[in-house]
């Protein structure tokens, strides 16, 4: 049986891609792995991992309205009509249009169609912790959950392929449709949380959200836990409260930073460091804790 | 003057720019936190909440004794947000883009869009009356947050100094923040995945035909040459604020750094005059 286990945190730039890269060097060790970085607007785990582009593929997530001119009798209805205002002076937005097609149903003289749009290119890649898929979402495009459930696939695909047991993927920020799109159906969320107001905040609105769908019961790790001590303090109260794991208190080190620098996960760049020593930690309790074993 | 401020990656310090410059700026200013997924804006400001509206979308209503089952509606639909079954039809709400299409093709008269609310924006008074904050926050479960975006945005001042927090990412919700913006602020990190996601926001921001400068946030964290992407690109740099962690203390303590920092509100002012 495969098992899918997601990093994500809410809020941004709280570490998830530097943990999930680390987890992707620890968890390699115990199981054979199939990666995918659901962040598909700021894809950074292939920053960390080093892989090799083995194929591409092209991703069309919605369609295009396209108004034929010499066709168009000027009755202005598909203007009318478009709830996106994305038809001015019967020229089609790119950005605005959501390819829903009413522009198509009301014209009169069928100048109107819907094309595919070029929406951005998915990735399958080889890293050394094992496949990896990931993505590129054109600047400005929509639709970016259905590239996250497409990658999410791809990676479920070269799992079954290649026997592996577990698929660690790294989520996007937010609660909105990527971030839906990457926790529905999983087995496991560990949970980033940073020891900020922001973080706190945002911490509560992802658990919202995991229980909202009815996800698994999250793993909680603070990062940089050192930077505010007492809202830290908070974070692990709130855990017990709520009866929530919580996995990992990693610290702030720099050389979270500097194995960044260097493109290498901090397990690997500073085995011995504050902050891997922590992960080391952290990763066997969430094999215990989920049952994972290895 | 409508500044937006964006960054592309997740936690680089768009939120402190854009009330650190909010709070070093003088006369009327207002802020608008877009980031409707995560606002975090208001956890940094002392604010009195004076208004709030809902956000609702337009949302189809299906009448089951018109309905004929013919199944045009969920051909039509290009979100799969209707299935037809044999005795009826599903309709799932949070995949409906409100685009009035299913309406238009029954040939029942069996759908009328009612409203259904996906969201608040809230109006309030910070720092002593100083400053006018608007917030949206989308429910969660819901995955558009541009409807939320756009009805923050429409609360823009039409004149005055207006201050945009845009969320993470390139895509649609970003969009909806900083189109028509008279500025953007890109804050980027000097960090290998701080550069990266300068050039998409980069990129998205041409795609808009904006204009553009970037802040350099956290310089010393990492050695990434932003600066040398900016000058090959033709982009200025307007500041760099070093990587602190008496500043990234203060912002978990949800202080803003001006006002324990207060030379950064003279440095922000410059900026701010510079656009």
């Amino acid at each position: 049986m495969v098992r899918e286990l997601v990093v994500v945190s809410g809020k941004g730039g709280t570490g998830k891609t530097s943990i999930a890269a680390s987890l992707a060097s620890l968890a390699s060790e115990d199981f054979k792995l199939s990666l995918a970085d659901c962040d598909v607007e700021a894809s950074n785990l292939p920053i960390l991992l080093n892989p090799e582009v083995r194929g591409e593929e092209k991703f069309s997530g919605s369609k295009l309205a396209s108004i034929d001119l010499e066709r168009c009798t000027r009755c202005m209805r598909c203007e009318e009509e478009c709830r996106f205002d994305a038809i001015r002076e019967l020229r089609v937005d790119e950005l605005a249009c959501e390819g829903c097609g009413v522009c198509v149903y009301v014209c009169p003289a069928g100048a109107v169609e819907l094309r595919d749009r070029d929406s951005g290119l998915l990735y399958l890649s080889e890293t050394r912790y094992g496949p990896l898929a990931h993505a590129r979402l054109n600047p400005g495009e929509s639709n970016s959950g259905k590239l996250v459930a497409l990658v999410r696939h791809r990676a479920r695909q070269a799992a079954l392929e290649r026997g592996a047991s577990l698929i660690l993927s790294d989520g996007p920020p937010g609660v909105g449709c990527p971030a839906i799109s990457s926790i529905t159906g999983v087995d496991f969320a560990l949970v980033v949380a940073e020891p900020t107001l922001s973080g706190l905040h945002d911490l509560k609105r992802i658990l919202e959200l995991l229980s909202h769908f009815r996800a698994v019961k999250p793993l909680i790790a603070v990062n940089m836990w050192d930077i505010n001590p007492e809202i830290s303090e908070e974070i692990k109260a709130f855990c017990m409260g709520e009866g929530l794991d919580l996995v990992g208190m990693i610290p702030f080190d720099k050389m979270v930073a500097e194995a960044a620098a260097q493109r290498k996960p901090v397990v690997e760049y500073a085995p011995n460091g504050r902050a891997s020593l922590e992960l080391k930690k952290l990763w066997r309790e969430v094999k215990t804790v989920t049952g994972l074993g290895g | 003057m409508l500044v937006a401020v964006a960054g592309g990656k997740g936690g680089c310090g768009k939120t402190t720019l854009a009330v650190n410059l909010a709070l070093s700026l003088e006369g009327e200013v207002q802020i608008l936190d877009c980031d409707v997924e995560e606002p975090n804006v208001h956890l940094q400001l002392d604010h009195q909440q004076v208004w709030e509206k809902p956000v609702r979308v337009p949302t189809p209503s299906f009448n089951p004794e018109k309905c004929i089952l013919c199944g045009k509606c969920s051909e039509f639909c290009q979100y799969n947000a209707i299935a037809q079954l044999p005795d009826r039809l599903l309709f799932f709400q949070e995949l409906c883009h409100s685009c009035g299409g299913c309406r238009l093709v029954c040939p029942a008269e069996a759908i009328v869009e009612v409203e259904r609310q996906v969201g608040v924006v809230r109006g309030c008074e910070a720092e002593g009356g100083n400053l006018n904050l608007v917030y949206g926050v989308l429910n969660v479960g819901e995955p558009r947050p541009v409807p939320v975006v756009e009805a923050v945005r429409a609360e823009a001042w039409r004149s005055g100094i207006v201050i945009v927090d845009a969320p993470p990412g390139v895509s649609c919700p970003v969009v909806a923040s900083i189109r028509g913006v008279d500025h953007l602020l890109l804050v980027a990190e000097p960090t290998p995945m701080g550069l990266h996601d300068l050039a998409l926001i980069v990129d998205t921001a041409r795609r808009l035909n904006l204009k553009f400068s970037v802040i350099v946030n956290r310089a010393g964290l990492g050695r990434e040459d932003v600066k040398g992407f900016c000058r090959r690109e033709g982009i200025p740099v307007l500041l760099e604020i070093p990587y602190s962690r008496r500043i990234a203390e203060l912002y978990s303590q949800g202080k803003p750094f001006v006002k324990a920092m207060p030379e950064w509100a003279d440095r922000l002012r410059e900026v701010f005059k510079s656009l």
